[in-house]
């Protein structure tokens, strides 16, 4: 029965010493440790949250890299694909010059045969044309008289004679 | 005033001899009474006795005295100035040292052992706990170091498993009781562990005003709710009000009542068996009863710190429960048609 009656004396002091120790741990020490706990636990999951989007601020980053890396190499192998245009265009015009320089070249030089050609049969005519004056004068000395035999002359002469 | 504490702090410093009358018999049975009540002497060892300062009002009067007063040089009890220790009470005592049957007007306030020990812990409590907030306040931000670093995961713990758990979103409001609570119990649980320690937590009265506080709390943040339950239990008919009403209203008085109950059983059990085990030494009065006492009482008081920690623990958990019971909030009010059961 002893153990089970409680004392007036400790009840007492354990309800005086208790609430002081109630109020005086609530302010002094369970309201700033509760609130460093607090602070800190934000601090930390703010900095989570940070690194976070840190690290989804890099993966666009580095998306956007890429893309620009994608777009200069597309860039790189268009000006590329155009020099090679260039080029071929330019070989091609050079060729197709070259082409039309010969070909005018064979033009003039047939032209030029062609004059000699001509130069020459007009030469050849002359020549003909002497060579039948020629004829002429020598059957007109032999056969002056004989106007027959004249006449078979010149037609020996203008048969052998033949315009090539 | 001042003359209490001049008198508190010299009886801390006197340590007077004390001598046992060796005829006597060995008396496990009173020994071990004797070191689970309350006394106004702290017997430290043989020898080395403290003598507490009484308190006394009677009749409206204060007096204020040593209790080695009551001893003489041979440490026999003896009365004083009108009044003698009987039973481990103070009471009025005739010339001749009998006592006198008009208990009437005498209170006993004295700083006994009890109260002796609880200056003590609460002491160590301050001194622990306003340098971790220091701590906090001078470090803030940086991680825990030294006692910091071993506390705070046990006030992380009283928060989020025990009242975060308990108690819901309101959780905040009752955090420094948990918590004053929680430790206060720890610590003198573990005192009570100490050789020539007190029986603090042991004692009825001590656990009679934590449970009060308990209950007061609980019955001073109860809601709406918590109240509807208690005087209109949804779900149970109206004609079983006057059954439903009055055990409603015991059981608001029973837990708080197995608070203190448990907590007072639990550390005077613990105390009780292991001192017990050392008894058998001298029942048997055989040095080969010594070693396996020995062990024993060294298992129990291992077991007793764990149940220092256990019991702790547990007085707060259920204060958190009972606190979470009258600050719920139900959002539907037909799914707890049998919630009485609950209670």
């Amino acid at each position: 029965m002893e153990l089970v009656t409680p004392g007036i004396g400790l009840i007492f002091w354990q309800t005086i010493t208790f609430l002081i120790v109630l109020f005086l741990l609530s302010k002094f020490a369970w309201k700033p440790i509760m609130r460093a706990l607090n602070d800190r636990e934000a601090s930390i999951e703010s900095a989570l949250s940070a690194a976070e989007q840190a690290k989804l601020e890099m993966q666009g980053l580095k998306a956007e890299n890429e893309k620009l890396l994608a777009q200069a190499r597309m860039e790189r192998d268009k000006i590329l694909k155009e020099a090679t245009e260039a080029g071929n265009n330019l070989v091609e015009m050079a060729r197709e010059k070259a082409n039309e320089e010969g070909a005018r070249m064979i033009t003039v030089a047939r032209e030029a045969i062609e004059n000699e050609k001509r130069a020459a049969i007009a030469d050849v005519k002359n020549k003909a044309a002497s060579l039948s004056i020629e004829i002429a004068e020598r059957i007109l000395r032999r056969e002056l008289s004989d106007p027959k035999a004249q006449q078979a002359l010149a037609q020996t002469y203008v048969s052998e004679v033949s315009l090539s | 005033m001042k003359k209490l504490f001049v008198l508190l702090f010299s009886f801390f410093l006197t340590l007077p001899a004390f001598a046992e009358d060796p005829s006597e018999n060995f008396q496990p049975g009173e020994m071990i009474t004797h070191h689970i009540a309350d006394d106004y002497i702290w017997e430290f060892a043989e020898g080395a006795v403290l003598y507490l300062p009484v308190i006394l009002i009677d009749n409206g009067e204060l007096k204020v005295f040593s209790s080695g007063n009551f001893f003489d040089e041979y440490h026999e009890r003896r009365p004083y100035n009108g009044y003698g220790m009987e039973h481990g009470h103070i009471v009025r005592v005739n010339e001749a040292g009998e006592p006198l049957e008009a208990h009437g007007g005498l209170y006993d306030f004295s700083i006994t052992k009890n109260v002796a020990s609880l200056f003590i812990s609460v002491a160590l409590l301050f001194g622990v706990f306003l340098t971790i907030a220091s701590r906090y306040k001078k470090n803030a931000g940086k991680a825990p170091r030294g006692i910091q670093s071993f506390f705070e995961p046990i006030i992380i713990f009283v928060r989020d498993d025990i009242a975060k758990g308990n108690i819901g979103p309101k959780y905040e409001r009752y955090m420094p009781y948990l918590l004053t609570v929680f430790f206060f119990i720890w610590f003198n649980n573990l005192l009570g562990l100490m050789p020539g320690g007190a029986n603090l937590t042991g004692n009825i009265a001590v656990t009679l005003i934590l449970a009060l506080l308990t209950l007061l709390i609980t019955v001073f943040s109860g809601n709406k709710n918590y109240w509807k339950h208690i005087f209109a239990t949804p779900g149970v008919p109206w004609w079983l009000a006057p059954i439903m009403i009055p055990v409603e209203l015991i059981g608001i008085i029973t837990k708080p009542f197995s608070l203190m109950v448990r907590l007072f059983a639990n550390i005077t059990a613990g105390h009780i068996i292991i001192l017990s085990l050392f008894s058998l030494i001298f029942i048997f009065e055989s040095l080969a009863v010594g070693p396996l006492s020995v062990a024993f009482a060294t298992f129990m008081n291992f077991l007793e710190l764990f149940v220092a920690l256990l019991q702790a623990y547990i007085f707060t958990l259920l204060s958190a429960m009972y606190i979470g019971g009258a600050v719920e909030e139900h959002e539907h009010e037909e799914d707890h048609g049998h919630g009485a059961a609950a209670h």
